[in-house]
């Protein structure tokens, strides 16, 4: 099975100590691998870039960086309704890189941002009109012309808002998804998604609205959409209820029939009063192929197969529950130990499936082998290039040595982004306020 | 605290109908407790949709077993006491608005606001009980300062209702109004698993949901807001 080795990215982590504002709040590798952006409550964005592999320093290839951090949203206020909006970045999503910079999208409860990141490390000197302070000369002690030329600087990585676009949620936006397209992306708040251009920011489409005539009907919300990795018409959204629905914008303007429509059928034996409350399903994905979608609920992670819509090709447990186990409720323990439900087999997916748990444990699950294992995000529990042990809990009886009993499991830390390297095993793992970069040390 | 499990005595020599069947105190008290969320909900600057959904459909499912399982009937007069009568009084005084209960609060609502209305509550048949009618709560959170006068208000009348020691309790919960609900939370857990109801473990979320007939089941409150404050903040 997969070993990871903590890598954490230089002492950028003790700077961020125990400020409410630093919470990071959500997690995002762009599409090489290379720079990693992370948003936090504060309304910051940090990105972070993989330094080059040398061949003298051979064990610190692969360690990220921060490369830029620039103040993404402020805090604002709603006067018509009273209400401060935070600037907590809920979401950001890279765009494929089209030149030398590279951009990505931001969002906070009510707006979204494009920005620009760019480098710079060469400045123009020589000029005629302005001296090397850039005051102007006198044109009379101009006598003779040059061109100006560029000379190398130290490098500077500036971040500037390209386009802002706002006003077009009433309710909180939890998603935002480029389409293949690259002309396009999709915002979702709790009841509705709009699709935008990229290019103009006073108009955006509404493509979906489940906001019932009379809100005193409101029994569902939207929790997160994504549009289909090579199907520009496509994007799913999965909702409170645990359905997700599949859409065709070519069927119509607004797509409020869905094209398809999954939904796993309750078993009546495990109803309980939270089923509607455990079934509501956090987030989304496609598969890179576009064919699976796999979804996350409070207990499990499940992977669809876009053909199939009335259950799910496979099942993950998040956790494992004790049948004969009293107030259960409270002890949804991350378990090691072999996964037992072996579905189908499935080869040209991503291999290993990771989930975020609390006491900032986090899973990781092998779609291969079946197998899945419970990892802890901790400083004080791993130092930095030892390989990460596998973390145990036990649920009752005698606690051995290295376990952690199941009443001092610490549900306020949780870990609810992860991240992965869309090409190698580096995962990055944000707990509260700090970020972990583990990688593969087989490689 | 709560009127739990209250044993109706028959006068006429009938026998006693049972007392209520153990499930349906675990549901009255996840109801009164989420109601009292529901009604934090709208206290707070920026109520979250998805839980306050949530939530509402987990009272409206309670609801509607409790009155599928009759427990909602009022027992006769000389009987019953004040229990029942009263929670029905205190489940529809949290679904009001802060600015629409009663005495002397300012209108805590500022400007128009095109937010929607919250579901109405409580079903009919608390309604045709309930001495008032449920105007219904909204999604909309009123002004943060004002909030935190209605706040204040709306919670000291939760205590009532709810006929706790609340005048201790409540104190530090307004220190520090940033995590209001939280603290809430804390003052619930505190005061409630002081009392607990005596029984065995809860179910659990793979077992059925309707106990087995007979058994009776133990739970604090605090622990049942632990469970759903993970459930829902996740």
């Amino acid at each position: 099975f997969l070993l990871f080795s903590p890598d954490v990215p230089g002492d950028h982590s003790a700077v961020w100590a125990s400020r409410k504002s630093d919470i990071i709040s959500t997690v995002e590798f762009n599409h090489t691998g290379e720079l990693l952006a992370t948003g936090d409550k504060g309304g910051r964005v940090v990105i972070f870039q993989r330094e080059q592999e040398s061949k003298n320093q051979v064990h610190r290839r692969g360690e990220y960086n921060v490369y830029s951090t620039f103040q993404s949203h402020e805090p604002e206020f709603d006067y018509l309704k009273s209400l401060e909006i935070e600037e907590k970045i809920n979401k950001i999503r890279w765009l494929p890189q089209q030149n030398a910079a590279y951009f990505l999208l931001s969002t906070n409860d009510k707006t979204v941002k494009l920005w620009k990141v760019s480098e710079r490390d060469k400045r123009p000197e020589g000029y005629n009109l302005k001296d090397e302070e850039g005051r102007l000369r006198d044109p009379a002690t101009i006598t003779t012309l040059r061109v100006p030329v560029l000379r190398p600087m130290d490098l500077m990585v500036e971040a500037t808002p390209r386009r802002v676009f706002a006003n077009a949620h009433t309710y909180h936006i939890n998603s935002i998804s480029v389409n293949s397209d690259y002309e396009t992306y999709m915002s979702a708040d709790d009841l509705r998604i709009n699709l935008w251009n990229f290019e103009i920011t006073n108009q955006s489409f509404n493509i979906v609205d489940i906001k019932p005539a009379n809100m005193e009907e409101l029994t569902e919300v939207i929790t997160a959409a994504e549009f289909h990795p090579h199907h520009c018409n496509t994007f799913v959204y999965s909702s409170s209820k645990g359905t997700i629905r599949l859409c065709d914008m070519r069927a119509s303007a607004l797509c409020d029939r869905h094209t398809k429509f999954f939904e796993e059928p309750e078993d009546p034996s495990n109803r309980s009063f939270f089923s509607e409350i455990i079934s509501s399903i956090s987030d989304v994905k496609f598969s890179h192929s576009g064919r699976y979608i796999m979804t996350r609920d409070y207990l499990t992670v499940k992977v669809w197969d876009l053909n199939m819509e009335n259950r799910p090709i496979e099942t993950y447990q998040r956790a494992r529950i004790q049948d004969h186990l009293r107030n259960t409720l409270c002890y949804l323990i991350p378990d090691h130990g072999l996964n037992n439900r072996m579905l189908f087999n499935i080869n040209n997916i991503k291999i290993v499936i990771m989930t975020g748990s609390y006491n900032n444990f986090f899973r990781m699950f092998d779609r291969n082998t079946k197998r899945d294992v419970t990892l802890e995000a901790s400083r004080e529990n791993s130092k930095p290039r030892a390989i990460l042990k596998p973390r145990k809990v036990c649920v009752g009886g005698k606690r051995r040595k290295d376990e952690i009993s199941v009443d001092s499991l610490d549900f306020s830390k949780k870990i609810l982004h992860t991240a992965w390297h869309p090409s190698e095993n580096i995962i990055a793992v944000a707990a509260t306020n700090n970020l972990y970069i583990f990688q593969d040390k087989v490689n | 605290m709560f009127a739990r499990g209250l044993k109706r005595k028959c006068a006429d020599g009938e026998d006693s109908p049972p007392a209520p069947p153990a499930g349906s105190l675990q549901r009255q008290s996840l109801l009164d407790m989420s109601l009292v969320k529901l009604q934090l909900c709208h206290m707070l600057a920026e109520p979250n949709l998805c839980r306050s959904v949530l939530i509402a459909n987990t009272v409206r499912q309670l609801q509607e077993e409790m009155s599928q399982d009759s427990t909602w009937q009022v027992p006769a007069p000389a009987s019953a006491g004040r229990g029942p009568l009263e929670r029905l009084v205190s489940t529809e005084i949290l679904c009001r608005t802060p600015w629409e209960q009663q005495g002397g609060h300012s209108a805590a609502d500022s400007g128009a606001s095109p937010a929607p209305d919250l579901l109405s509550e409580p079903p009919g048949a608390l309604s045709a009980q309930a001495p008032r009618s449920a105007p219904g709560c909204a999604w909309e959170a009123a002004s943060p300062r004002e909030s935190r006068g209605g706040f204040q208000r709306s919670l000291d009348q939760i205590f009532e209702t709810l006929d706790s020691k609340a005048p201790r309790a409540a104190e530090g919960l307004f220190a520090d109004v940033d995590g209001p609900y939280y603290d809430l939370d804390a003052v619930l857990t505190g005061m409630v698993g002081a009392k607990s109801v005596p029984g065995d473990g809860f179910e659990t979320l793979a077992s059925a949901g309707a106990p087995p007939p007979g058994v009776s089941y133990k739970r604090d409150l605090g622990e049942l807001d632990h469970v759903v404050e993970i459930l829902v903040e996740t």
